[in-house]
């Protein structure tokens, strides 16, 4: 699992490549955590087009991040979802708190 | 329900969260004898990486424990899973499998056994207080005939 990050008038682009399960998602949730206290952005896009493989342990990081960014005032946005991860967050529901794309 | 075993595989190893990739990759290997659809490969490793976590993170919560997979071929294209701990055990399984229901903190999102359900055919638990928890599941790979 990698996490690259850019930065652009505080619009932060976080994107993940690899395997996101249980095992990566520890490192990674505070990889987030301390990217977006850092920048301070005011939109974050999440971008999972690198995703070889996601479990539910996607989920949590997915509504942590938005949890961090409503706390910041801002917005999450989740972009480039391959299918086996639409899957999983399509069957949580997760359309329901939080934009797809 | 037929149960006749064409093939099968075994696999032990210890709670260690890095072993969460090497078993659905393992059982994904195994399952490709089906010649299933990258989706349903995707729906397989879903699976077991969803049991497979629970072992580690529910079953064992403070110390390293053994884990066991089983993977049968059935008849008809059917695959069935088993995934066993010998670790805490569930109180109430019915109440665990509930969408959203989860003992885990803010890392997990009660999604684990929802996911089982809906990705595979069939899914049973059981369980036992202090004694373990058996997770199986059965997925029918859909026959592709070879095209032309
Ligand atoms: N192998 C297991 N051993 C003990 N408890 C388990 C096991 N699998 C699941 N559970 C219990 O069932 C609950 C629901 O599991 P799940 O749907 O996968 O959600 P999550 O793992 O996100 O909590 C867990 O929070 C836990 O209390
Ligand atoms: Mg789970």
């Amino acid at each position: 699992m990698e996490m690259k990050y850019k930065t652009e008038n505080r619009q932060l682009t976080i994107t993940l490549t690899g395997e996101l399960d249980h095992h990566a998602a520890k490192d990674l949730m505070d990889s987030i955590d301390r990217c977006m206290e850092q920048n301070l952005p005011t939109k974050t896009l999440l971008d999972l087009g690198g995703l070889t493989f996601m479990d539910s342990s996607g989920i949590a990081v997915v509504l942590r991040a938005k949890r961090r960014m409503e706390a910041l005032s801002g917005t999450l946005v989740v972009v480039n979802i391959p299918r086996q991860a639409s899957r999983v967050l399509e069957t949580a529901g997760l359309g329901r708190y939080v934009d797809l794309v | 329900m037929k149960t006749k075993c064409t093939n099968y595989i075994t696999l032990e190893f210890l709670s260690h969260s890095a072993n969460e990739g090497f078993a659905r990759g393992a059982v994904a290997c195994f399952a490709a004898q089906l010649d299933p659809t990258l989706e349903e490969l995707g729906d397989i490793k879903t699976a077991v990486s969803e049991a497979v976590t629970n072992a580690i993170v529910h079953a064992y919560p403070d110390r390293l424990g053994k884990i066991v997979i089983k993977a049968r071929i059935l008849e008809e294209n059917v695959l069935e899973l088993s995934v066993r701990d010998w670790g805490r055990g569930i109180a109430d399984v019915e109440k665990a499998r509930q969408p959203l229901f989860s003992t885990g903190g803010e890392e997990r999102s009660g999604m684990g056994f929802t996911i089982m359900e809906s990705f595979m055919d069939r899914l049973t638990v059981r369980s036992q207080e202090g004694k373990g928890t058996r997770v199986t599941m059965r997925r029918r790979i859909q026959p592709r005939r070879a095209v032309q």
